[in-house]
């Protein structure tokens, strides 16, 4: 029981940020029709920033924010230099854009930060708490609560403030938002701007407990991947439920079978739910109009 | 009938400057000053077959695989583990190795290929997981992280293919068959149904054109072509490691395919220059030639969004697309204002 309950909430704090990055990308698949590969990068980047604040002295939480603000002007400035520059946008070749975003992201932190992993103390100090009978890093629990209100932001910020809802509106429609005064170019840089600076945040609360180094954002993109998928593609609470059964079912496998396999079985999940509910968990069909 | 008279025109065209890229590239064993470069030759022609591969699925039919470098590794897999372990013939393990990789893809495709959108791309993704996962976890198998070594090299009449001027050969001739054949389908009626399916799948299918059966056809016949590739890299490296298979390199496919050109037929070629070229560069100068190469990137996409080969004189027909048709994604932002600029000039 206690067992469980630790594996529960260290797939939680997992699957925490798994949700968060998975945000990002379905904030920019919804608004492009694009995946999004350097969504793992703007991750890795928060980490690398804060952690390389840290070490020259800056106190925690303002190396934290400016890592978010770093990641926020790299997002829009990959849609304002690249993306926007595209002469005949599609979703393919956004994708494939993104790619060699992904890979310039990469290559700038390890030129201009290192390549040494890098780290942070957790945000309450050192130490793990006892919860019946479990033992518990304080620093899950901190991402734990962290995502959650970030989760609980974002979706009153997109349900039910007039900016979120103008962004929606051009992610659905650009032509009949521009129609009514809202600039698709202005929310395409929010879009990315806003997937940059969730990635970014949960880039740096999860750097004290698994380290970051400028070659460690693919392999969670990766993941965020298959969470939004899990939950569906385009759906902002599929993204965060399919984040969370995926951190959960990967430290249940982990556990409980083999710590080997964990990858393959977070994967089969993945494949199974796809051949049952093609539109994941959460998500609609997107219905095409010919 | 007169569309079919110029597609006939232009296969005997195309057939001709295949023939003599080939008759040029038989000279590579003699102008090569040693094996390192004579082997790039043959990392080259393997690599032809692995973008040509991809090319069949995500640039004719508009399917995004994101597991090629899976079905690379699986095919290299199947037959590297089949000889080492069990002791079998390296052609055999060659045929089986495209037999399971065609019929892994078979299923997939069977469960994803349903519905139209990146269903495949969602079923390759999670698939690509599970096997970097088995290529490193059935030690027992595999070898794990430290790889496959002790496979045997081709052998013909008593001879053993293991030395790159042997090996260059049986490349060269493999190649020249696989993309003779893609040629021949490529501007068949078959092939244009494939690419028609990209241009709009369901004007495709009201044409009468079973684009359920072709995509999975198509996408069965493109892994298994991977498959044959890695068989060749096994049997010719004669090693195999589980990071050469992952998800990163399937994503560099999917980019060799659009720098090169997706969905042309010559496109394949400059996408496997490219994949061969980067790597050797950039293990000489790691750091500063990753930028470079990611800036080249996107200066390719944004001034040649058709990809090198669309530079050069053979084009596919010109699709016309107009805003709302162009399917469930929405064309973001400019696209609908420089449509109605441009449109006189551009056409």
């Amino acid at each position: 029981m206690a067992e469980l309950l630790q594996l529960l909430i260290s797939g939680l704090s997992t699957g925490s940020i798994y949700a968060l990055v998975a945000l990002g990308f379905t904030i920019i698949f919804k608004s492009t029709g694009a995946l999004n590969f350097a969504q793992g990068e703007w991750v890795m980047l928060g980490g690398m920033t804060a952690a390389t604040l840290f070490a020259a002295g800056v106190p925690l939480l303002v190396s934290l924010l400016i890592a978010v603000v770093v990641a926020v002007l790299m997002g829009l400035l990959s849609q304002r230099l690249v993306v926007g520059q595209l002469r005949k946008p599609s979703a393919m070749s956004i994708t494939i854009i993104t790619v060699a975003i992904a890979i310039c992201t990469k290559s700038l932190v390890m030129l201009i930060l290192g390549k040494n992993p890098a780290g942070l103390p957790p945000f309450s100090g050192e130490g793990a708490l006892r919860i019946a009978g479990g033992v518990v890093e304080s620093q899950a629990l901190w991402i734990i609560g962290v995502a959650a209100v970030m989760m609980a932001a974002s979706t009153y910020f997109f349900g039910h403030t007039v900016l979120g809802k103008a962004l929606r509106a051009a992610a659905a429609q650009p032509e009949a938002a521009a129609l009514v005064g809202i600039s698709p170019q202005l929310s395409m840089s929010l879009s990315f701007m806003f997937a940059a600076g969730t990635a970014a945040l949960a880039g740096v609360i999860v750097t004290p407990l698994t380290l970051t180094s400028f070659d460690h954002g693919t392999i969670l993109g990766f993941k965020a991947f298959c969470a939004a998928m899990l939950g569906g593609l385009g759906s902002l609470t599929g993204a965060m439920v399919g984040g969370l059964l995926l951190g959960v079912a990967e430290s249940l496998a982990g556990g409980k079978l083999s710590s080997h396999f964990k990858d393959a079985v977070a994967f089969v999940v993945l494949l199974l739910v796809l051949v049952k509910w093609p539109n994941g968990l959460l998500g609609r069909g997107q219905i095409e109009k010919v | 009938m007169q569309a079919r008279f110029i597609s006939i025109g232009k296969l005997g065209q195309s057939r001709r400057i295949l023939a003599l890229l080939w008759l040029a590239m038989a000279a590579w064993p003699f102008i090569s000053p040693n094996d390192y470069v004579l082997s790039l030759g043959i990392y080259f022609l393997i690599n032809l077959i692995l973008v040509a591969s991809l090319n069949l699925i995500m640039g004719w039919t508009g399917q995004v695989s994101l597991a090629h470098a899976g079905f690379y590794g699986l095919g290299a897999y199947v037959s590297g583990v089949l000889s080492v372990r069990l002791g079998i013939s390296p052609w055999w393990g060659t045929a089986a190795a495209a037999l399971v990789v065609g019929a892994a893809a078979y299923l997939i495709g069977l469960a994803t290929l349903r519905l139209r959108g990146p269903y495949l791309s969602m079923g390759t993704l999670g698939f690509s997981g599970i096997l970097s996962v088995l290529f490193v976890e059935l030690v027992p198998l595999t070898g794990g992280p430290n790889g496959l070594s002790g496979i045997t090299p081709y052998a013909l009449f008593g001879i053993d293919l293991d030395t790159p001027a042997r090996f260059f050969w049986l490349a060269w001739g493999v190649t020249a068959v696989v993309m003779w054949l893609l040629l021949n389908l490529y501007l068949s009626a078959q092939g244009r149904a494939l690419r028609a399916i990209e241009g709009s799948e369901i004007g495709a299918n009201t044409l009468g054109v079973h684009t359920l059966a072709y995509k999975v056809v198509a996408f069965t016949l493109s892994a298994a072509l991977a498959g044959l590739a890695g068989a060749l890299y096994a049997h010719f490296n004669l090693f195999a490691s589980p990071e050469t298979f992952g998800f990163g390199t399937s994503v560099l496919l999917v980019v060799m395919v659009a720098l090169g050109g997706s969905g042309l037929y010559w496109g394949p070629f400059f996408g496997a220059v490219i994949f061969t070229a980067v790597p050797e560069l950039l293990r000489k100068f790691q750091d500063v030639e990753l930028l470079v190469f990611g800036m080249c990137m996107i200066a390719v996409l944004l001034f040649f969004p058709g990809g090198i080969a669309s530079l050069i004189g053979h084009r596919s027909p010109p699709k016309p697309r107009t805003a709302p048709a162009d399917h469930s994604a929405p064309p973001p932002s400019q696209s609908a204002q420089e449509h109605g600029d441009g449109a006189a000039g551009s056409r």
